[in-house]
């Protein structure tokens, strides 16, 4: 049997040809994305709001009505209650209550007491405003700190046009990802900010792999024009690149639809992110680099031997 | 790069069979473990809160109630010194910034400035024109909170410990918070409820010139306060008592929930010498009203008929069973030093933890096999090479993470899956590039070789670029975030082990045995 090859063998797509195509399909979806993020918003989560949030099971169907009834009720605030995977399994997101901790605790006492024995409390949660502030914070600085760091480590394996255009690449993908959230409403929370940080890697992971290629090419090809040499390095690498990417959302679909309803806003980051860094990688930063007119170094005899390392 | 000598051969199936070895006690029955004492590992994951039910609660100290207490009695003990040498002064509300005082003639200013000074060592003085400012200093500070916060950790293990769960995990964080996590726990609220209370619990002797209501119409008697009753149920909404405490809830040496009249209540043992002083007090004033005061609000207000000797008594009050128990649990726990907040709090039911478990291994299995067959579909007898480095991967994965005894959250199954997706990633490099190479024309040996050499760097680099994301995850994240990077980061370790040597490895052989003279791939 022949082994698949996913990507025919002598593949040859001008990108570079269409890259005004993806700069401006790019921006479109960067300026969106920032757009939005300042007028929507994200849909925070408690973990970054501060709140309360109860994960409940009902005997039989829940009768979401009749919750919302009996916890509208108790003068709390938006208490926001859906249903959870199963027709039984409801979840119930209060805001932060005004004041302090100690009115936190009081919410989630009221509720616990409003919905009494007769259904099972699978799960309960509580951030108090400073917690959440703080998880923000961190959360921020996290995302800065991972892209400076990066940036720092491609700028030391590679040339600077290679780490800006990177690190621009990473940019767009961490981007449009948010961009994805604010866009879809879905929740904005620890989790899904781990799946950001991920993306992040995985994208510069894809980028480097691409990079790697045209720097070896740099030295292979003397005479080769560069906007040519980068559409030979990125066909070179474009069997890999969508391979690994249909691996690993083969892996992630699995967990999608059947790892449960908690952590599905976590996978879909995921899954939306590969999509977006693959696509990145190939139209995106490979094109960047005529932009800031890479060039080759002149004298290079003694570093031949380099990229086989 | 084909060429392997026995040693590294060795090695590389070394670290294999220690991978089983390892990982192996996850998957026998916990009964059949080997023990301790064997020579066989026994660990298993550990798996989180989130997996396996239970409650993370972070608390914050009141480390300013600390130092306004303290400060406190400070200002008072620098008072009495002032009043010993006749200087006219006038306390200022007690703060957490120091202990302030007012001088009332300025040419006393100087001499109590002097005896402020050496009121207490490790303090500094400061403050303007006729206000005195006492503070400690950045050591007394210190030690101060290091105390408060030592204590509290105490008294909440104590507290922990009476709900009888097994392992409760209490550490400090940062300079005041503490985390608090219990696994297995079915009601959380009963621990909110124990942890909430700071449990400081005094008796004071009612007053007995004016009721709390005529106090409030003309005047407070000197050395009396207001509190209000903890419940209204018998009609008294406050009291008035006299501030000093006649006998403190320090001197408790047991407590236990018990009934009397058919009610719940709560009986108490002092140690000798509270003992003594509240016989003394009963003995003293008959007729008038103790209250007991639990954290600033009156329990009961009980009137003393007679002599209470051997240090003996019992609470009464609007009790339930399950009040009585937990106030019992508290005195008998002891007094926090100072209120506690809880921060957050994150409590998952044992069922669910189940379902996500069933539910996360359900899926890692299923995206396992679909990337087990999608490799060999593409890449033939390599694929079946990188499909066994694949489980190997995920076996060394288990192993390492059952020797660290890191723990596995429900966001670091999903981390697993994700490194079953990208463990292959580095196989996939090397095969596309061998398939290069033969397009190319090289030698199937050649085209190996130079698929393995020029993959590597690439390997390397985007591993480690995978890996500074991990890390700075780990780094920042709380709780089930840290799980996640840790699987992502021991999975990116491994994969590239399996994938760079054990892969090899088996090509290696396979050419070595059967001098293939075609490569399909």
């Amino acid at each position: 049997m022949k082994p698949l090859h996913l990507i025919p063998d002598d593949v040859n797509v001008s990108f570079l040809k269409f890259r005004k195509i993806f700069y401006i399909a790019s921006l479109v979806m960067v300026l969106a994305s920032v757009g939005m993020f300042f007028t929507k918003g994200l849909n925070f989560g408690i973990d970054f709001r501060g709140g309360i949030l109860v994960e409940i099971k009902t005997d039989g169907p829940a009768d979401i009505n009749a919750l919302r009834d009996n916890l509208g009720s108790l003068g709390l605030g938006d208490v926001s209650i859906q249903e959870f995977g199963e027709p039984d399994d409801v979840l119930i997101q209060l805001q932060r209550q005004d004041g302090d901790e100690q009115a936190q605790m009081a919410a989630l006492a009221a509720v616990t007491e409003a919905l009494g024995e007769d259904v099972t409390i699978r799960r309960s949660e509580l951030v108090g405003p400073k917690v959440g502030s703080e998880l923000k914070e961190a959360g921020f600085y996290s995302v800065v700190i991972s892209l400076f760091l990066i940036m720092v480590y491609i700028w030391i394996r590679f040339e600077w046009q290679f780490a800006i255009a990177s690190v621009a690449a990473l940019l767009h993908d961490v981007l449009i990802t948010i961009g994805f959230f604010v866009i879809t409403g879905v929740q904005f929370d620890l989790a899904t900010l781990a799946a950001v940080l991920t993306v992040a890697g995985y994208s510069i992971n894809d980028t480097v792999v691409v990079f790697d290629r045209i720097r070896e090419y740099l030295r292979k090809f003397r005479k080769m024009e560069i906007p040519d040499l980068l559409d030979l390095s990125i066909n070179s690498t474009l069997a890999r690149t969508t391979m690994t990417s249909f691996t690993t959302l083969l892996a992630l679909i699995a967990l999608f639809v059947f790892g449960g309803e908690a952590i599905r806003g976590f996978t879909m980051a995921l899954i939306f992110g590969i999509v977006i860094g693959t696509y990145s990688s190939i139209c995106v930063a490979s094109p960047l680099l005529v932009v800031l007119r890479l060039k080759r170094k002149i004298p290079e005899a003694e570093e031949g031997q380099e990229a086989n390392a | 790069m084909l060429y392997f000598t026995k040693l590294k051969a060795t090695l590389v199936l070394l670290v294999c069979a220690l991978g089983v070895l390892y990982a192996a006690p996850n998957f026998l029955p916990s009964g059949t473990l080997p023990t301790e004492s064997s020579y066989l590992p026994g660990k298993q994951i550990n798996l989180g809160l989130d997996l396996r039910g239970g409650s993370h609660m972070l608390l914050e100290v009141d480390t300013d109630s600390v130092l306004r207490e303290r400060y406190d009695a400070l200002a008072d003990a620098i008072r009495t010194e002032l009043r010993q040498e006749q200087i006219r002064n006038r306390p200022r509300e007690a703060t957490a910034n120091g202990a302030e005082i007012t001088i009332l003639r300025p040419d006393d200013v100087e001499k109590a400035r002097e005896i402020a000074r050496t009121a207490e060592p490790n303090t500094e003085l400061s403050g303007e024109g006729n206000n005195i400012v006492v503070t400690y200093n950045e050591v007394a500070y210190r030690e101060l909170i290091d105390r408060a916060i030592a204590q509290s950790l105490e008294v909440v293990r104590r507290r922990v410990d009476e709900l009888g769960t097994t392992e409760p995990s209490i550490q400090r964080q940062g300079e005041n918070r503490i985390v608090v996590q219990v696994p297995g726990l079915d009601d959380p609220s009963r621990l909110r409820a124990i942890l909430g209370r700071t449990a400081k619990m005094n008796f004071h002797l009612v007053n007995n010139e004016k009721t709390a209501a005529e106090a409030r119409a003309t005047g407070l008697p000197p050395g009396t306060m207001i509190l209000p009753s903890a419940d209204e149920g018998d009609g008294i909404r406050e009291y008035l008592i006299d501030r000093r405490i006649v006998v403190s809830g320090d001197n408790l040496v047991d407590s236990q929930p018990t009934f009397s009249d058919g009610r719940p209540v709560v009986s108490f043992r002092f140690d000798a010498a509270g003992g003594a002083r509240f016989g003394d007090i009963t003995s003293k004033n008959s007729g008038r009203g103790l209250a007991i005061v639990l954290d600033g609000e009156v329990i009961s207000a009980p009137r003393i008929n007679e002599p209470i000797l051997g240090g003996n008594g019992i609470i009464t009050g609007q009790f339930s069973v399950q009040e009585a128990n937990d106030l019992s649990l508290l005195l008998r726990a002891g007094a926090l030093p100072a209120p506690m907040q809880i921060l957050e709090e994150r409590s998952v039911g044992p069922g669910l933890g189940q379902d996500s478990v069933e539910a996360g291994e359900f899926a890692a299995v299923l995206g396992l096999v679909f990337v087990i067959a999608f490799m060999v579909i593409s890449y033939g007898r390599f694929g079946v090479y990188a499909d066994i480095a694949l489980l190997m991967n995920l076996i060394l994965v288990l192993a390492v993470m059952s020797v660290l005894q890191a723990t596995l959250t429900l966001p670091g199954i999903a981390g697993i899956v994700l490194t079953v997706g990208m463990a292959v990633d580095a196989n996939v490099l090397v095969f596309e590039r061998i398939r290069e190479e033969r397009r190319n024309g090289r030698s199937i040996i050649n085209a190996i070789d130079a698929g393995y050499r020029s993959a590597m760097s690439t390997i390397l680099d985007a591993n480690i670029t995978t890996l500074i994301a991990a890390l700075v995850l780990f780094s920042f994240g709380s709780g089930p975030i840290k799980g996640f990077a840790v699987t992502l980061a021991i999975g990116i370790i491994t994969s590239m082990f399996s994938a760079i040597w054990l892969t090899r490895l088996m090509i290696a052989t396979w050419v070595k045995r059967s001098r293939p003279t075609e490569l399909v791939i």
